[in-house]
């Protein structure tokens, strides 16, 4: 039996030093599991994600981790990250160490850590300063003389909590919208916990096995969460709180304020369904999306 | 006629840019609204993608960031980041790609990782995201950006995303197969590159702006290009679709 809560999946899949990717790019990005990881004072996380976006953040302001491995460090088309930027400039609440890529270098890790190869090649990073910062960033020559090429590391971590819109009691999980490094982070983790808004009968999701991205053979745990994700978003179940946002902007530069954030919403709060009580109905009916439904496809009979 | 912003002519040069042009690599802001003009105008078959991962996005309102949903809905296709970057973009499906940067230098190089020190920087920036290997990848590369004097700067503080490097040398020299930037659009004046040195030529003014203001925001010697001429002022169907569909909170055009 996979099914359980965020608290136990947590307490057994996350512990302190280890490489941790919570990932989803923009959409899909697991807050209840970042504010689970808080509440139960992990130290010292390694902390992957293409964009550390505020879930990292407020991880970094709760002193959970010691480093990020990342591509774009910034709440975007708001500003920079307050906190992380405290940490990295005046080691508080703990010192930063950064480890930095570009987008197509993160995912090249990613798919080089799940595909189980020494190294990733791409075309990338010529002439830029990002391996002068970064030794991990190496150019190799091409086995077959045509030059040097651009190659960064494979990254399995320790563990990937990926949310997602839905999956079976075994953790078969389907999403939809952007995919971001999902299906990739997955295969590359040691574990996995998938983190959806529903969770379906299998007979569901074999109806529609193109959708299947994870399968229940790379998932240790499923934790149904809903609104698990806000205030990011899931495509079709609720829309991006850009006023949380930009809201954080401001929040986030004090850091008393941050930490006061904290006490209300994350160690104030006992779990997710607690948080989404506490936030209320016209915060949710305000981030309801309306419909658009796909036209079903037949997969045929073949008996 | 001279009831348009700086912003507003800027956006439509931008757009115009993009003439006969079928895949744009395109961010949010500026360029989402210069491509959707595009769109509209010079560029009929023009299909947006996003690194997100997202090809021939429809989208029904302003994308506040480049992962919205309202980018997915109606969209051709949708797809992993490993696909968006590698069969796109370094598989060369992706014409033209729009970047911008808090510093630019003369060989059009861009610098979106730190102003100051990389270990110690006055103010931390946020990094490459996908401008590295879209500059790189991307067979043409636009650039947007206010011109500004701390913005065009003599030397980068750090170099995020190629140009034309140090221009003499040429890009293929590198191993780097594609054109790199072509042009520089800004809010007084538009830049084209030299074919031969890769440097930075004023092009063309746009109405009422004087020479002198633009080296006065520009850290070198300018160039000025042979035939400089004068930016075609945007027409009255061009302000229409600007303000009444495209952008009519007036956010980016104001």
């Amino acid at each position: 039996m996979k099914v359980t809560t965020m608290r136990d999946a947590v307490a057994t899949y996350v512990h302190d030093g280890d490489m941790v990717s919570i990932e989803g790019f923009t959409a899909s990005i697991c807050f209840a599991a970042a504010h689970e990881i808080i509440r139960q004072g992990r130290r010292d996380l390694i902390l992957c994600r293409m964009t550390p976006d505020l879930i990292y953040d407020q991880m970094v302001a709760a002193g959970c981790a010691r480093k990020l491995v990342f591509s774009y460090l910034g709440n975007p088309g708001v500003g920079p990250l307050h906190c992380v930027r405290r940490a990295v400039e005046k080691g508080i609440p703990a010192p930063l160490e950064l480890e930095e890529y570009s987008h197509f270098g993160m995912v090249g890790r990613y798919l080089a850590g799940a595909y189980r190869l020494p190294f990733f090649p791409l075309r990338s990073y010529v002439g830029s300063d990002l391996p002068k910062v970064n030794p991990l960033i190496r150019f190799v020559e091409s086995p077959y003389g045509d030059g040097p090429i651009a190659a960064v590391p494979p990254l399995n971590p320790d563990v990937a909590i990926i949310h997602a819109q839905r999956a079976d009691q075994e953790g078969n999980t389907q999403l939809w919208g952007l995919l971001g490094v999902q299906k990739e982070a997955a295969f590359a983790a040691k574990h996995v916990v998938v983190v959806v808004e529903e969770i379906v009968d299998g007979a569901v999701i074999r109806t529609d096995p193109n959708r299947t991205l994870i399968p229940a053979l790379v998932v240790d745990a499923v934790v149904r969460e809903p609104y698990g994700a806000h205030p990011s978003y899931v495509q079709g179940y609720y829309d991006r709180d850009n006023d949380f946002y930009l809201r954080w902007d401001e929040i986030s530069r004090d850091e008393a304020a941050a930490r006061a954030w904290l006490e209300e919403w994350v160690w104030g709060v006992r779990d997710r369904a607690e948080y989404v009580e506490k936030m209320g109905h016209q915060c949710w009916e305000r981030l309801a999306p309306g419909e658009a439904w796909s036209n079903p496809v037949n997969y045929g009979k073949y008996s | 006629m001279t009831d348009y912003t700086p912003s507003e002519v800027m956006i439509v040069a931008a757009a115009r840019a993009l003439e006969g042009v079928r895949t744009v690599f395109v961010g949010v802001g500026l360029p989402n609204i210069a491509c959707n003009l595009a769109r509209r105008t010079v560029a009929p078959a023009l299909e947006l993608i996003y690194e997100s991962g997202v090809y021939g996005a429809r989208p029904a309102r302003l994308p506040l960031s480049i992962g919205d949903p309202t980018l997915v809905t109606g969209a051709i296709s949708i797809c992993p980041m490993v696909d968006l970057f590698g069969l796109y973009l370094q598989g060369g499906r992706v014409e033209v790609a729009f970047l911008g940067g808090a510093q630019i230098d003369r060989f059009g190089n861009l610098n979106t990782t730190v102003i100051g020190d990389y270990l110690r920087p006055n103010v931390r920036l946020p990094g490459s995201g996908g401008a590295c290997e879209m500059a790189i990848n991307a067979h043409r590369v636009f650039i947007i950006m206010r011109l500004k004097r701390r913005a065009f700067v003599k030397r980068l503080d750090f170099l995020t995303s190629p140009g034309h490097l140090e221009g003499a040398e040429p890009r293929a020299a590198l191993g780097l197969s594609r054109r790199g930037p072509q042009v520089v659009v800004t809010n007084k004046c538009i830049f084209t590159f030299d074919e031969v040195t890769g440097e930075m030529a004023l092009e063309s003014l746009h109405p009422g702006v004087e020479m002198a203001e633009v080296q006065a925001e520009v850290g070198w010697e300018l160039k000025v290009a042979r035939d400089l001429r004068e930016t075609e002022p945007p027409t009255a169907e061009e302000l229409r679709l600007l303000r009444e569909e495209l952008d009519p909170g007036r956010i980016y055009t104001g």
